[in-house]
């Protein structure tokens, strides 16, 4: 029996009340985008053009502008680090609360500590973490995993929230009026903000000329986190530069509006460095550290152009298997077309049993016309299922071709195969072979087999 | 060490790709949106500030009209704006402290500080910690009162890059705080205001 991929299985499983949630989230942030590209430009497509040349250019000198970066950052106070693994990224993370005592900290959304399963990590060690997003800090209280990398909770329904709350008695009685629960977490999180010693960010861009960190966030959780805090460690991919300043103006132009369809995300921060004297908050110790974490392994394959990818989630969104399946059917932080390509080769030592993502797509291009930074999505799939090949990895789903290569040489065997076909017309899908054929047929009626009908109308033909 | 090593794999990495991309340089007018621009950067700025859902005012009435109507009494005010701001809403009868005190955080209902400079195109207020007297009092209040010269309104996105300046912390803020992790429903106030205003001022 030839079973069915992985993510099919995923797919199967989830409620229909879950993909519905999914579906109309993600077709409602696609059109969004839409509206606000081509509302705003008359030709939006050379500026993802643009964006896409700047990253290519960064990543082709990713060593000088590393270099310059961290020169930047230095030079504004902020001390540096570099860590090469997960394991290397997570004890040095570890090792600066430790220097400054914090045991308290809040945690605003980052990819990057979801790739490496931070927070697990710093709670085993002693650490209170608090995960300031809105979205995440459901995810923590559920000790689930995020499902979208814009909207972590996109697979949940109020009511399933609204449950969490009475459960871990944020609020005392059940009311799944989102405006209600939104109020809710507003007075359980401020609270919570004010006591943090620390706050751990990701980083969506860092400019190498002025060293200047930008985040961004909707909610105001980063900023508020970092109100109360003496020390801000920002863990950053080192795929996640620019050269300069100026160019940031590019890529925030396209990340709010292929995100979410906004201008610009509500607030944009640029930080350069710890508190100075001009300066009457903030924190007083700034760290940044690069994480690269298989960046380097991505950048030595023929797929490296997916590490211009800025994160927006346009292609998750966007993409037909996404929304049928949810971000879980991806085993990673990343789901959805970005997913498929980029978490087989992060993970690398995963690459085995992630080998499948990337014929979890149809191929339509879909991803590729929204992606603000124009990744050829369907190209470095193909290269990743040529991969797979290569490397002998058996999947779920493959077809076996041999017999039918026997079959088709032999013209005889071709012949009683089709008439014998006919019986089909009588079987129970069940005893067909495959799986995802039993699940095609599952949900279709096929017309009734007319094997070798053809030839024998070839044979009766009548020559002109 | 990491950093010896990750260079080391960046740079063999790098080795292989024969022709290097080179940065494409472009024209800023070409990231500037010609519809979000139009008009006068005052104009662009009101109608782009009042899409993303913050309210543009002018005169005292409309502020005392907004606090009244959602019945706020506690504010904190810049030291250097009461003269603007402070003063005539203490003689209105709201109470206005000038010093904002992080203990008593959820005291305060609305707060008013400087901002730095506004963007017409995308309607964003940019604070700037440097002239921020303290950065939770433009976060924590149900209402963050901006009051923002409008000579100080840059034009574009690239406009306000070029003049970020040196201080270590700016940001810009396009409407109130907000959040759609629920069902996708667009919900104000999440964890900063609720209701974000841009004072006008010459
Ligand atoms: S691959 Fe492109 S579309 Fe997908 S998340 Fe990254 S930048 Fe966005």
């Amino acid at each position: 029996m030839i079973d069915r991929q992985p993510i099919d299985t995923y797919a199967r499983q989830i409620s229909d009340e879950k993909q519905t949630s999914v579906i109309t989230g993600s077709t409602a942030s696609t059109d969004k985008r839409f509206n606000a590209l081509f509302t705003d430009y008359a030709d939006p497509d050379s500026l993802r053009k643009l964006a896409a040349k700047i990253k290519d250019h960064t990543l082709h000198h990713l060593d000088t502008y590393l270099e310059q970066a961290e020169a930047s950052l230095q030079r504004n106070g902020v001390t540096v680090h570099f860590a090469d693994s997960g394991d290397d990224a997570r004890e040095t993370v570890l090792n600066i609360l430790r220097g400054h005592e914090v045991t308290q900290l809040t945690k605003s959304k980052s990819m990057a500590s979801e790739e490496i399963h931070l927070n697990p990590y710093l709670i085993e060690n002693g650490i209170e973490v608090l995960e300031s997003d809105l979205g995440e800090f459901i995810i923590q209280l559920d000790g689930d995993e995020p499902s979208h990398i814009v909207r972590p909770i996109i697979h949940k329904n109020r009511r399933e929230i609204a449950r969490t709350f009475q459960r871990e008695g944020i609020a005392e009685d059940y009311n799944d009026d989102p405006g209600t629960i939104t109020r809710r977490a507003r007075v359980h999180l401020r609270e919570k903000y004010m006591l943090a010693q620390a706050v751990i960010t990701g980083g969506n861009f860092i400019s190498a000329e002025s060293g200047r960190l930008v985040l961004v966030t909707n909610e105001g959780n980063t900023r508020f986190g970092m109100a109360p805090s003496k020390v801000h460690i920002a863990l950053v991919g080192i795929e996640k530069l620019v050269p300069t300043d100026r160019d940031l103006g590019v890529f925030l132009n396209l990340l709010g509006r292929s995100a979410t369809g906004q201008q610009l995300t509500v607030y944009t921060e640029f930080i350069s460095g710890p508190k100075d004297d001009s300066q009457p908050s903030g924190p007083e110790h700034m760290h940044v550290v690069f994480m690269n974490h298989g960046r380097t392994d991505v950048l030595d394959s023929n797929c490296r152009e997916i590490l211009r990818c800025i994160r927006c989630s346009a292609c998750q969104n966007v993409c037909p298997v996404y929304r049928q399946a949810s971000g879980h059917a991806y085993r990673s932080p990343y789901g959805g077309p970005i997913g498929a390509v980029l978490s087989p080769l992060l993970f690398g030592d995963r690459f085995p049993e992630l080998a499948d993502l990337p014929k979890a797509s149809s191929l339509c291009g879909a991803c590729n016309e929204v992606c603000p930074v124009d990744i050829p999505i369907p190209d470095l799939l193909l290269r990743l299922r040529d991969k797979a090949k290569r490397a002998h990895i058996p999947q779920p789903g493959d077809l076996p071709m041999t017999p039918f290569a026997t079959l088709a040489t032999s013209p005889s065997l071709w012949r009683t195969a089709m008439t014998m076909s006919k019986a089909m017309n009588h079987l129970p899908i069940q005893v067909a072979p495959v799986r995802p054929l039993q699940d095609w047929l599952g949900q279709r009626t096929l017309p009734d087999w007319h094997g070798g009908d053809f030839r024998k109308w070839l044979k009766a033909r009548k020559e002109k | 060490m990491s950093r010896d090593t990750i260079f080391q794999k960046i740079r063999s990495a790098l080795e292989p790709i024969k022709e290097k991309a080179a940065h494409p340089g472009f024209e800023e007018a070409m990231l500037i949106s010609p519809v979000r621009t139009a008009g006068s950067p005052v104009e662009a700025f009101s109608r782009n500030f009042t899409t993303v859902n913050g309210r543009v005012m002018s005169t005292l009435e409309e502020v005392i009209d907004l606090l009244r109507a959602q019945n706020h009494q506690v504010g904190y005010c810049d030291p250097s704006l009461m003269e603007t701001l402070g003063r005539p809403l203490a003689d209105a009868g709201f109470e206005v402290r000038t010093e904002y005190c992080r203990e008593n955080y959820d005291d305060y209902d609305f707060g008013i500080t400087r901002a730095t400079g506004g963007i017409a195109e995308t309607g964003s207020i940019i604070l700037d910690d440097a002239h921020t007297s303290d950065r939770l009092a433009a976060l924590s209040p149900w209402v963050h009162i901006a009051v923002l010269s409008r000579a100080a309104i840059h034009p574009s996105v690239p406009a306000a890059i070029a003049h970020l300046g040196s201080s270590r912390n700016i940001i810009w803020v396009t409407g109130p705080s907000k959040t759609a992790d629920v069902e996708g429903i667009l919900i104000e106030g999440v964890h900063g205001p609720g209701e974000q205003i841009a004072f006008l001022v010459d």
